[in-house]
């Protein structure tokens, strides 16, 4: 099974009984800072599952540490280097809204999830991601997605109120626009090609890149102001 | 995405997605089953992730494929624009003509 469908099974809920941190001897293989509240029913079952697989020599503890680097080598900049190309750049826009795994693979990016989709904002329409069933969210090029786009008040209420969320984001669309919510369900992973934002005439695709946060190519936020704003 | 002269749908097809009561790793949502919508775009074929999950790799890949749903559909009491819309991703089987 691929690192990529494994994250459908990280998030599921369970019924089983609870196992509490302080009743029983200490996880052999911590997950978290402290030890000292108690553990929800999925922290248990990941313990147990990790430790199991560890015992078994499935996996070597530093197989598992080594993943946690690669995760962490995906960063939101990677995507916002993307976007200032595709606002400078028509023909590699063009590219990338065709193909967005071979779009940041010729800026030395290698996204390892199946497809990754990049969706335009245009005028008429705000589009915005997100992953019902679990946290799918394209890790290789942005890295490990916000607590809040895991939890569940995310993941039920994007789907079911985009307007209201988007409010309290900061974010009030018009009702003259579209809000297009994408549900990152199955096999594609998503990013966000927001609007040039105005007032940016001129400027360096570095200095464009920095208006682009983790936020924006979820759908989020729109760009910020140039500093001098 | 090329045409896929196996895919049964095609862009601005109508479609019904089906409620196959299938239990364990479905990738259909409960909230958009028995809803009407259009084919959005061809994703191509994946492996089932039906089969995936309890380890049967390698096995015959499935037709793909975005559905785009009024939200006025999904929710009754939507408060949102007429306009808003969500699309999502829905394997061949799990859709019916409509």
């Amino acid at each position: 099974m691929s690192a990529d469908h494994s994250d459908h099974d990280h998030h599921h809920d369970h019924d089983h009984a609870h196992q509490h941190a302080s009743g029983g001897k200490h996880p052999p293989h911590p997950i978290r800072e402290d030890d000292d509240v108690e553990l929800t029913p999925g922290e248990a079952k990941f313990l147990a599952l990790k430790g199991l697989l560890i015992e078994k020599g499935l996996l070597t503890a530093d197989e598992i540490r080594r993943r946690h680097e690669i995760n962490d080598r995906g960063t939101p900049h990677q995507g916002a280097r993307m976007v200032a190309k595709a606002w400078l750049d028509p023909a590699f826009k063009a590219r990338m809204l065709h193909d967005g795994k071979a779009a940041a693979r010729e800026l030395g990016i290698e996204v390892t999830e199946a497809d990754l989709m990049v969706i335009e904002n245009t005028p008429q329409r705000h589009n915005l991601i997100v992953c019902t069933l679990c946290s799918c969210y394209p890790r290789s090029l942005l890295g490990e997605p916000p607590a809040w786009y895991v939890s569940k008040a995310y993941r039920s209420r994007a789907v079911r109120e985009p307007r209201q969320v988007l409010r309290e984001f900061g974010l009030a669309v018009p009702e003259t626009v579209e809000v297009q919510v994408h549900d990152s369900n199955a096999d594609l992973r998503y990013i966000v090609l927001p609007l040039r934002p105005a007032g940016t005439e001129g400027m360096s695709e570095e200095a464009l890149a920095a208006l682009v946060s983790r936020d924006c190519l979820v759908g989020a936020a729109l760009p910020g102001k140039p500093a001098s704003a | 995405m090329p045409p896929d002269a196996n895919a049964t749908f095609a862009p601005g097809d109508r479609v019904r997605i089906v409620d196959l009561g299938k239990p364990g790793h479905v990738r259909t949502p409960m909230y958009v089953r028995d809803k009407v919508g259009i084919i959005d775009r061809y994703c191509g074929r994946f492996e089932n992730p039906e089969e995936r999950a309890y380890g049967r790799i390698g096995r015959t890949r499935i037709p793909l494929y975005r559905v785009r749903l009024r939200q006025r559909d999904l929710w009754p009491d939507y408060a949102g624009a007429e306009s808003d819309t969500l699309v999502l991703e829905i394997y061949d089987h799990w859709l019916r003509p409509a």
